[in-house]
């Protein structure tokens, strides 16, 4: 298991019957009985991964409530969302910059630039 | 102009394997969006993250090859080098990136140019490193704000 919080989270979610688990638990909280009917295993795998997703800070349980159902904690889930697509955005912010650098090259361009032998003093 | 459907980069996160994988699609054909990956004139006009002016140090993409270029904004230099293991035009660039401020880090990234007919290409960028942890920093860092800043907030955040 990672150490450090962040690789927690994303380790947590790399999970499919995690992800799945975190998104039912953003329509609502759940029991961990409700969470379990869905999935052909036992509750107590199911247990296993709730207590992953605990442990990365995803999820809590309320101690006081009888049934202790399960709480998704989303600012943590939105802030993980949000670094993902921060790098996405970041990506498509270069790429269309490689829109104008296209739309700027002749169509007849070659794929490769033609090679040239390095100038001794010229900056590259 | 040929109609242009869904054109936002997409990103996958692969669950099994410590890879980034970006998808995005271009208006040119694959001859001329390879040559904007491997012509050190265009590359500088794009590769950059924004507010940042990136120098070249050397730029010889073709099989064998390698690179160091420094983006640079307000005194603040970052320096990336790497090496190009296959060039082949138009269709893969598979080569290394290492950040010049972890020497024994190394991503392995390879771009495919596919070729959609009509004047369109698909580029499928994948970078693939040695384990999630760095895969996981390597998303939330980002050039602006840094890995620092995304641990603390994330601190506070499970602190509250």
């Amino acid at each position: 298991m990672a150490a450090d919080p962040l690789s927690r989270v994303f380790s947590a979610l790399a999970d499919p019957t995690r992800r799945d688990m975190v998104a039912r638990l953003a329509v609502d909280d759940a029991t961990l009985t409700e969470l379990a009917e869905p999935y052909d295993v036992t509750v107590q795998a199911v247990s296993k991964h709730l207590r992953v997703l605990e442990d990365a800070g995803l999820v809590s349980r309320r101690r006081d409530a009888q049934r202790r159902p399960v709480h998704l904690e989303a600012e943590v889930f939105d802030l993980m969302t949000k670094w993902i697509e921060r790098y996405r955005r970041q990506a498509e912010q270069r790429y269309r910059r490689l829109d104008d650098v296209l739309q700027s090259m002749p169509d007849d361009v070659a794929a490769v630039p033609p090679a040239t032998p390095p100038q001794p003093g010229a900056t590259p | 102009m040929t109609a242009t459907s869904t054109r936002e980069a997409e990103i996958l996160l692969d669950p099994d394997v410590p890879l980034v994988r970006i998808t995005r699609e271009f208006d040119a054909p694959p001859e001329k969006v390879f040559r904007a990956h491997t012509d050190p004139d265009l590359v500088v006009q794009w590769l950059g993250p924004r507010g940042y002016e990136m120098r070249l140090d050397h730029y010889d993409c073709h099989t064998g090859g390698s690179y160091r270029y420094l983006h640079v904004a307000d005194g603040a230099e970052y320096g990336f080098h790497g090496s190009f293991h296959e060039v082949r035009p138009p269709e893969v660039i598979v080569q290394t990136f290492t950040f010049d401020g972890d020497p024994d880090g190394v991503s392995l990234d390879r771009q495919v140019f596919e070729d959609l007919g009509n004047g369109r290409t698909r580029l499928i960028a994948t970078s693939l490193v040695d384990s999630f942890e760095s895969r996981d920093a390597f998303v939330a860092s980002g050039m602006e704000t840094g890995i620092q800043e995304s641990y603390q907030r994330l601190d506070e955040l499970l602190a509250g």
